[in-house]
């Protein structure tokens, strides 16, 4: 945006002189302004996907649970007897890194709008953070403007939010990854679907919701698909504003609206406004549309008509209504205090008519918008050395080992994130079996006994430097913490959070993520039912690191059968499921006491991860888990001290291994787990470990106040406690 | 209409959020739950009114301040004075301050953070209908969960609460011990809630209808639901 204003308005929007010829191809004549502001953000990165799409394609959208794959508001999986799960990641990770309040709270409503127009009920919030570290005073404003937001605004629409991560990352500094999931249930009859809705010419366009201000112009083109430079701060009135209450009567009205069967469609109003509800509306019906812009209700006079088209003020919902329906509709919305408006007609021909003030201020064909919006074939190209510097695996380490434990323990990655998840409201809807101190969360179905696992993960250092092995992992990584608490994994989400596209390294980023995503998801046959792409996450030369966040969802066929993560009493067992070996690159440990994120990333047998996935989920059913814990940043030492801390049993094990101490302890070695087991049910556990060719072995016994790894480690829990939940209200001056 | 079970009713107010969660939780522990509407007056027979928990009206001017204005509250202030018992709990509490039938005011916690958690209570008196089923000095455990939940008050109301026995919870640790490590949100004196003079209205900042099911939290609101079913079902006529 900073080119001189002789250049063409379509460069300035955004648009390439290709876009430009091609757009001017369609029409048969050169766009006017309101068109060419309708396709460039319609063309933008954030709404075509146009350099990632070709790759998503080869992403494993199908399995017997999926309803509703990519391509839709949001995905959806069927856990029988009728009830179908709706979920979706999305990110806001540009609009946070200029107004963190408000960036990440918009965030939440828009995703919770897109499970709402599948005409699900939304039941619980995720929400995986990436910021630099916090010795840097402007993230620790970002951290807790960001946190504020997401409470300021989830708290306020009652649902609760569950879970989620917070990572801290050098390259994160000027572009914070700030991602949202949302998931929602309906009953499997109710959703609504291109499929499921089939609205015909005369149906008429309802806008209801908030008013259309100014607030959000262009968002998609200026925020979401370009870099962010020096002086960001001018950005500031494209960052939308939002209004939680007014959310909140949207999802009750959306939802009396669906279950009434008033609604042909249903859409909601997110990137690119009303350009983008309308559009795709009309393409998806195979139909166009006549929309009279005096009928949209304005916040302010004097809007010119492509503000009111590409606005993004939020909680705004367009509804496809049958005339006679109309009357109805209305109705429902006034008992919730929501203005509803008739803005036009869908009509046959396929071309959208834009109408102000008595004049076609537009005229182009829906799918042109849409489906036939240009797609790149960027050039992509490894880096030229791909050199991940010295592996820390094999560098020698003499100091004190409780110590070493003590300081990973604190690391911000690894550290307790309670001040963060204590400003969420966990709890509405009384249905949140586990929260946010949980490998996975679970929230009880209503009514029911089933209850759903969902886990969010990323993998950001072993993805600086695997960017397929990166993604693989956060994939396994997350379908474990699902397989820890008993669930069986089912399907993912994911959101990619990459740099600028038009770069070859990003670029094969990009691929080599996707690339993982997908051999990770068909190994484990937890197909993808959609998801986001965020790219232009850097500033000058500086990308964050390629981040693709995966959000897991897993059914547990009885949610009393749920395994905890942390030690439940004394006198158990402490078994330790899968194999150690010595893999220190991109650790949590190489990171935090040697400075390095250098080396190779562990390597990850799929093969092996299933296995364990099928024990864990074969044990919880017959209750052989007093409890079980991912094995995740920092290792097999983490690990164990976090199950410590959980209910304050400590324990004492010995790890009988020929690896060096150091390496034993902290290895990032995949697919492994702490659990306890009562010792009456361990000969079950060795039965089901066989069968399902897991290796495990007995490390020791919980019980006493020590945590003691025989001749390497030992130390109260207490202190362990206190250094795992204080590490985080130190660094930002609150202890 | 069944005989016998006693009937509460929970208010939705637009942009309340724990009414479901009341509703319920009246249910679970057998109680007839009857939804109530802030648009319209009818109290439809209710034994016993809660006002839930959220946001009512988005809190945009003061908690609680518009909710007071609604058309059913008129006929829930009349339902309190003619000693029906009324419940507000978190943002109902903040309802039953504007409007008048509590003392004080509820500002934001002084970490000027919201506050999502597990705390203690020490029971004060037995003399409410929330708590007749209660010994003071018990305590129970309640989650909280609130942006503006530090209840403060005049001297002179102050004064009042404290001398005539109005306080019902205070924030304690687990063994009763009131101080200022266990007040999450630096209320006054700890005050969690409190009641009028007849004790048939009681406000309270922590959630009860939260600890009702041991699947999903602690279990210290049963004997508060337990107790407002009895006090409802022994009879108060409007």
């Amino acid at each position: 945006m900073s080119e001189g204003v002789d250049e063409p308005l379509h460069r300035r929007l955004g648009l390439t002189d290709d876009e430009h010829e091609r757009i001017t191809r369609t029409l048969g004549r050169e766009p006017n302004r309101t068109e060419l502001a309708m396709y460039s953000v319609m063309w933008s990165e954030h709404c075509s996907y146009k350099s990632s799409k070709r790759h998503l394609r080869t992403l494993p959208t199908e399995g017997p649970a999926v309803l509703v794959g990519p391509g839709q508001d949001a995905g959806a999986i069927d856990i029988g007897d009728g009830t179908a799960v709706v979920f979706k990641i999305e990110s806001h990770s540009h609009p946070s890194a200029i107004e963190p309040y408000q960036g990440a709270a918009t965030g939440v409503g828009g995703i919770v709008r897109d499970i709402v127009s599948m005409g699900a009920r939304p039941v619980a919030l995720l929400d995986p953070l990436v910021f630099g570290p916090l010795d840097v005073e402007r993230n620790r404003w970002l951290l807790g403007g960001v946190v504020a937001g997401i409470g300021g605004y989830g708290n306020c629409i009652g649902v609760p939010t569950v879970g989620g991560e917070i990572r801290f990352a050098d390259p994160h500094t000027a572009n914070p990854t700030i991602d949202v999931m949302c998931v929602g249930v309906a009953d499997a009859d109710d959703l609504v679907t291109a499929q499921s809705r089939s609205p015909r010419a005369g149906s008429l366009l309802i806008l209801y919701g908030a008013s259309t201000g100014r607030d959000g112009i262009g968002g998609v083109s200026v925020l979401a698909s370009a870099t962010i430079e020096e002086g960001s701060e001018a950005s500031r009135p494209s960052v939308q504003i939002g209004d939680p209450f007014a959310e909140k009567l949207l999802i009750e009205a959306s939802l009396e609206l669906i279950s009434s069967e008033l609604l042909e469609g249903l859409q909601d109003l997110g990137g690119a406004g009303i350009t983008c509800a309308v559009s795709e509306s009309a393409a998806r019906a195979g139909l166009g549309a006549t929309l009279e812009l005096d009928a949209v209700p304005l916040r302010e006079p004097g809007m010119d008509p492509f503000e009111i088209l590409i606005s993004e003020s939020q909680e705004r919902m367009l509804a496809i209504v049958e005339p006679a329906k109309l009357a109805a509709v209305t109705a429902v919305c006034d008992r919730w205090g929501l203005r509803a408006a008739q803005i036009g007609i869908l009509t046959e021909g396929g071309v959208v008519s834009v109408r102000h003030a008595g004049e076609v201020v537009a005229e182009v064909p829906a799918v042109s918008l849409t489906d036939d919006a240009p797609e790149y074939d960027r050039p992509s190209a490894a880096p030229s050395a791909e050199d991940v510097g010295e592996d820390p695996t094999f560098a020698a380490f003499e100091k004190d080992l409780t110590e070493t434990l003590l300081a990973v323990l604190s690391a911000p990655n690894v550290a307790s994130k309670r001040w963060a998840y204590e400003q969420y409201d966990r709890l509405v809807q009384g249905n949140t079996i586990a929260g946010p101190d949980s490998d996975a969360a679970v929230v009880r179905i209503e009514g029911t006994l089933k209850g759903l696992a969902v886990a969010t993960d990323s993998k950001g250092r072993f993805g600086a430097l695997d960017p397929f092995l990166g993604a693989a992992h956060a994939v396994a990584e997350a379908a474990r913490n699902v397989a820890v608490s008993g669930a069986t994994p089912l399907a993912i989400t994911n959101c990619l959070n990459l740099g600028n596209p038009e770069r070859p390294e990003v670029m094969w980023q990009l691929t080599e993520s996707i690339r993982g995503i997908r051999e990770a998801c068909l190994a484990l046959e937890t197909p993808v039912t959609g998801g986001n792409v965020s790219l232009y996450n850097e500033s000058g030369d500086s990308a964050i690191w390629p981040t693709p966040v995966i959000g897991m969802v897993g059914l547990l066929a009885d949610h009393r059968l749920r395994v905890p993560s942390g030690f439940p009493n004394p006198g158990l067992a402490v078994y330790l499921l899968g194999e150690t070996y010595a893999e220190l690159g991109g650790s949590e440990f190489a990171e935090t006491i040697l400075g390095v994120v250098a080396g190779r990333p562990p390597a990850l047998d799929l093969g092996k991860e299933r296995a364990l996935h099928r024990l864990l989920s074969a044990a919880a059913a017959r209750t052989v888990l007093a409890s079980a814990h991912d094995c995740g940043d920092g290792g097999v030492a983490i690990a164990l001290a976090e199950a410590a801390i959980g209910a304050g049993h400590g324990f004492a094990v010995a790890l009988a291994t020929d690896l060096p101490p150091h390496v034993a302890l902290f290895s990032e070695s995949a697919s492994r787990v702490v659990a306890s087991v009562d010792p009456a049910d361990e000969e079950e556990l060795l039965r089901l470990a066989a069968e399902h060719g897991v290796p495990v072995i007995r490390i020791g016994e919980t019980g006493g106040p020590r945590a003691m790894v025989e001749g390497l480690v030992d130390v109260p829990v207490r202190e362990l406690a206190a250094a795992w939940e204080g590490a985080i209200p130190l660094l930002l001056g609150e202890s | 209409m069944s005989g016998s079970a006693p009937r509460i009713g929970v208010v939705t107010f637009p942009g309340s959020l724990d009414d479901r969660d009341a509703l319920r939780a009246v249910a679970q522990m057998g109680g007839e739950a009857v939804a109530l509407w802030h648009a319209d007056p009818d109290l439809r027979g209710v034994d016993g009114v809660i006002l839930p928990g959220g946001f009512s009206y988005g809190d945009y001017l003061r908690c609680g301040a518009i909710a007071r204005f609604a058309p059913v509250m008129d006929s829930v202030v009349a339902f309190a004075d003619a000693g029906g018992p009324v419940v507000g709990i978190c943002n109902g509490f903040q309802v039953l301050c504007e409007a008048g039938l509590l003392p004080g005011a509820l500002i934001r916690n002084r970490s000027l953070r919201f506050i999502c958690r597990n705390i203690w209570l020490r029971v004060e008196t037995s003399q409410t209908c929330v708590t007749e089923g209660l010994t003071p000095g018990e305590t129970i455990q309640i989650p909280i969960k609130h942006g503006e939940g530090q209840w403060v008050a005049t001297p002179e109301q102050l004064d009042a609460v404290e001398g005539r026995g109005r306080v019902v919870f205070r924030y304690a640790s687990p063994a009763g011990i009131v101080d200022d490590d266990h007040n999450p949100n630096g209320a006054t004196n700890n005050i969690a809630g409190i009641r009028n003079a007849a004790g048939n209205v009681v406000g309270l900042m922590p959630h009860p209808e939260h600890a009702v099911d041991p699947d999903v939290g602690p279990e210290g609101g049963q004997p508060l639901f337990a107790s407002l079913l009895h006090t409802a079902i022994a009879g108060v006529s409007v």
